[in-house]
């Protein structure tokens, strides 16, 4: 039998229903590798580690009763960004230190009703703004491949949780690559539903139009079994759309028979690193081997893809986080006055990249730029979703890099915004149109850095993307190796 | 000398009572009532990742109000976020609709005078409503209760030509809202609130000059006092050669003065944005025709009603209908069996002077509809005259007791045995024999002098109508005798 902390979920279960392992024994070798590990990566803002023994009880009692789900007794890790009742949810922010949430978001609910423990809450950007999880207002995580770089972000605290062993799978937020590209650079599966597909309610929002909560696992299996789980339509939620929600796991074959692929020939951009280009390229080989049809097809609006984004999300998300003032939760800085009050609360609970969105998505919807900014990037948006919507009458999925680079070294990128927001431009289109992609290992680089390639698919085209993913996955060994710690 | 006309227009904030909040299931409680932060929840808090659901029944009592004042129920509905930091606000943004509202391009009958006039309505969009501030000492406290209570903003265009038409209009508005069950109409609840956009012109001018706004009218008659001043000021402004300033304003009710409010609260910029959290809301046309056909009767088509079916004057219909309740009042009236034209004297007469000297609105007397009949019964049967009958009535009024128990008791019934009468009247005459002399000379007007003196003697109880006729009779024996 393989190390606990080794199991995926398909895994864990099987030792669970056989009995051969409690949820109890799983979760207490997580907790003790967390002890061990997790002081070096830190991917854990919050380890609720009585709560998860007493949740590890209650599975094992449910499955004492004759009660089984794929999840029952599985320990997980959740972004800080979703609501945990009465747990700290930070958001990795100053101004909601402490915050403990009067209700639980609904995709983990789901899990909880499924009988999944929860281990604790991960790190992140602040607010889910940023790339390499630098942007926290609390500790710098590491990437668990090397530990002088980042692990991606803003779900970088789930992503380091599941590449370092530290859960079985998590939960993370998807607004512009936020989930894929941190599964990227940590070497793990990593999948953004499409917009609609889960429900938002509980989860903190950056940019409503565009975030989207996935799962970060270790198989494409995990992926679907946590997909199952969570996907459904959720009437707290009325961006959820009512679309049924199949068995993922069915849909997953060893072959990619009848698929054909669309490789973007925008997506291959200038200053790729080259080793990414070439396990991409190598992968995108490997599905032809397995029966998919390949061939190019062209985005035309790429290049807007990065301007539109810095322009939509800030603008929600300036109002978004308007509420955060003081005056109902969160601590607060009195000063002399109201507006006073208002000012101190928010200048020193926010960090400097939230103030930048902020003020950037303030501008862009203030009079008298509304049209030239806000306005603009929605018709461009427009733009970007037909030709995704145009490229899928010719394929069923598109394949491409998550990212145009390995992991960074921390400290790399943080005083540059602009080289930053680089990192998502092969990811953000996604969020633009509402579709859905998955990251999975395809490689690494000459430092042994993951590479992750990207699988894309129209709205509500998950299984598709799933079924290319496990195929892919069952063909090649990336995702068997394991980050030396 | 110039004569200025003003161009008005109106602004009213009717909240819609319905069972739950816009966006969540708190229940919409009386605000002003109920314990402070009791009726919330984590949306209508703005905890974290919170999300909106539109309530669908604010969405049909807007449709309900938007057909009422003829305008167009738009197919395509799309909320936005309209920003401001304020602590009664807690997103940091109201849910509101901006480019797309509900309702368009409607109008509004009003009667002033002799005269009536339609009123154009721009549009009626849905909002939320926000919490209250109550400032103690130095500090003040949050009360999220009304937060996210459903709010209807009913915008007019500038078509009022004086405080008479505003004030029609305010009381119409309000009339329709109580009629379709949306809004109980009790402004000092809160529940029904005005701004006014106020603008004057020489009389004949076709210009729409500089406006100023007036917030936070929390009553028809502050609206109407407010107006009135604001008017005059602007003359008073441009006559001394100087311009109206574009600004907000507030009415000081004890001052009964209008101020412009500090430039630091009109100098929003509330950068509307289509809601991302609510996808557009489609109303299909048979949504709007099944509401349509569930509107109430209205109060024009029920004073038409009153003046075909019950024969009122127009004058009488217009009182009786402008207050659903007490047009209630008086259809029950009838429906215990009372003459349409006698209840509605009644009703509008003594009933109206008693409410408005106790300060009651109809549906605080304890006067019920049948004991009003009951009293009225009792007059047309002879046993109480006209003027016992408002003494009881007044009775009745601060007691809540029925007319007969009341005229039992005080011996208050009149008397219209014609043999007592017959012996009064002929003490009367014995009694009086100068006053007889000169009625039979000719001072005929001395009838009602005599019947005065019965009357005194009976303390007001004989039958005035019966001493009357024989005074009369016996007199004019007397000279042809």
């Amino acid at each position: 039998m393989s190390d606990l902390t080794d199991l995926t979920i398909e895994e864990a279960h099987a030792l669970l229903q056989r009995g051969e392992v409690s949820s109890v024994e799983l979760t207490q070798a997580h907790l003790e590798r967390i002890e061990a590990v997790d002081g070096l990566i830190r991917s854990y803002l919050t380890v609720t580690a009585g709560q998860a023994l007493d949740q590890a009880r209650a599975a094992d009692a449910r499955r004492a009763e004759g009660e089984d789900t794929p999840l029952l007794g599985v320990p997980l890790s959740y972004k800080d960004v979703l609501c945990t009742r009465g747990v700290q949810t930070t958001c990795g922010s100053r101004i909601l230190e402490g915050y403990r949430p009067p209700y639980t978001a609904t995709a983990i609910e789901k899990l909880e009703a499924l009988g999944a423990v929860m281990l604790g809450k991960t790190n992140m950007d602040e607010f889910a703004m940023g790339s390499s999880t630098e942007n926290s207002a609390y500790v710098v995580t590491r990437n668990p491949w090397d530990t002088e770089r980042v692990p991606g972000g803003s779900s970088g605290g789930s992503a380091a949780s599941v590449a370092a062993r530290l859960a079985v799978a998590s939960l993370g937020t998807d607004t512009g690559g936020s989930i894929r590209q941190p599964a990227s650079l940590c070497g793990v599966v990593g999948l953004k539903p499409s917009y609609g597909r889960v429900s938002r309610y509980g989860l903190v929002a950056f940019a409503s139009s565009l975030d989207q909560i996935g799962p970060l696992t270790r198989s494409v299996t995990d992926a679907a079994l946590m997909l199952n789980a969570i996907a459904g339509h959720d009437p707290r939620d009325s961006t959820s759309m009512n679309v049924e929600v199949p068995d993922y796991t069915a849909a997953l074959r060893a072959d990619m028979q009848g698929l054909r692929v669309g490789v973007p020939r925008e997506y291959f951009i200038e200053g790729m690193q080259p080793a990414v280009e070439a396990a991409v390229r190598a992968a995108i080989d490997q599905l032809a081997e397995l029966g998919a049809e390949i061939r190019e097809v062209s985005l035309p609006h790429t290049d807007a893809a990065l301007p539109v984004y810095y322009l939509v999300a800030p603008a929600e998300a300036s109002a978004n986080l308007a509420r955060f003032d003081g005056v109902r939760y969160g601590p607060r800085v009195v000063a002399g006055s109201m507006w006073e009050t208002y000012r101190q609360t928010r200048g020193q609970g926010f960090g400097p990249e939230v103030k930048r969105r902020i003020m950037l998505g303030t501008y862009a919807l203030s009079a008298g730029y509304y049209d030239a900014y806000y306005l603009k990037a929605q018709k461009v948006r427009t733009l970007i979703k037909q030709d995704f919507e145009q490229a899928f009458e010719q394929v069923d999925l598109i394949a491409c890099p998550v990212s145009p680079t390995t992991a960074f070294r921390i400290g790399e990128r943080i005083d540059d915004p602009l080289q930053m927001y680089l990192s998502d431009v092969l990811t953000l289109a996604v969020n633009l149109a509402g579709i859905c992609g998955i990251s999975i290992p395809c490689g690494f680089d000459e430092n042994d850095l993951p590479i992750g390639l990207q699988l894309i698919g129209p709205a509500f085209g998950e299984e598709q993307v799933l079924r290319a993913a496990y195929a892919y996955e069952q063909s090649t060994d990336w995702h068997t190796r394991v980050p030396a710690l | 000398m110039i004569e200025y006309e003003p161009v008005i227009g109106l602004e009213v904030h009717a909240e819609l009572l319905t069972r739950s909040k816009m966006f969540c299931s708190c229940a919409v409680v009386d605000s002003t009532e109920a314990e402070p932060n009791r009726y919330v929840c984590p949306v209508c808090t703005a905890q974290p990742g919170v999300l909106p659901v539109i309530n669908r029944q604010a969405v049909e009592y807007a449709m309900m109000v938007g057909l009422a004042l003829n305008c167009t129920i738009n197919e395509f509905n799309q909320f936005a976020r309209k920003s401001y930091f304020y602590p009664d606000l807690p997103k940091g943004y109201q849910i509101s609709q901006y480019e797309h509202p509900l309702a368009s391009n409607g109008w509004l009958e009003i009667e002033v005078g002799d005269s009536t006039r339609r009123i154009g309505i721009r549009r009626a969009h849905l909002e939320e409503d926000t919490g209250k501030l109550f400032h103690v000492g130095d500090h003040s406290l949050v009360d999220l209760n009304r937060a996210g209570v459903p709010l209807l903003e009913i915008v007019s265009e500038p078509d009022m030509r004086s405080v008479e038409e505003v004030e029609a209009y305010a009381r119409k508005l309000r009339a329709i809202l109580v009629y379709l069950g949306v809004n109980h109409g009790d402004m000092s609840k809160g529940v029904l609130r005005f701004e006014a956009n106020i603008s004057i012109r020489p009389r004949g001018s076709e210009e729409l000059n500089t406006r100023t706004e007036i917030k936070n009218l929390n009553s028809i008659r502050s609206l109407v006092r407010a107006t009135r001043y604001e008017i005059q000021r602007q003359i008073e402004v441009v006559e001394s050669g100087g311009q109206v300033v574009q600004q907000t304003m507030g009415f000081d009710e004890d001052t009964g003065r209008t101020q412009a409010q500090r430039g630091k609260e009109q100098a929003h910029d509330y950068r509307y944005f289509p809601e991302p959290d609510l996808p557009p809301l489609h109303i299909s046309r048979e949504w709007v025709a099944e509401i349509g056909e569930r509107l109430p009767e209205l109060p024009d088509a029920r004073r038409e009603r009153f003046i075909q079916e019950f024969g009122l004057s127009l004058q009488d219909a217009v009182v009786l209908v402008a207050d659903k309740a007490v047009a209630d009042y008086y259809e029950a009236a009838l429906a215990a069996g009372g003459d349409p034209k006698i209840v509605a004297n009644w009703v509008t007469g003594e009933l109206f002077r008693l409410m408005n000297t106790a300060g009651l609105e109809i549906g605080g007397i304890r006067v019920a509809p049948e004991a009003l009949v009951e009293l009225i019964a009792l007059v047309e049967a002879g046993k109480i005259n006209n003027n016992t009958a408002k003494e009881v009535l007044e009775i009745m009024f601060e007691t809540g007791r029925g007319a007969e128990e009341i005229v039992e008791e005080r011996g208050l019934a009149q008397i219209s045995d014609s043999s007592a009468l017959e012996v009064l009247v002929e003490r009367v005459i014995a009694e009086n024999p100068q006053q007889v002399q000169k009625y039979l000379g000719g001072k005929e007007g001395l009838l009602g002098w005599f019947v005065g003196q019965v009357m005194r003697e009976t303390k007001g109880q004989a039958n005035a109508q019966m001493v009357n006729e024989m005074f009369r009779k016996r007199l004019e024996a007397l000279r042809e005798g």
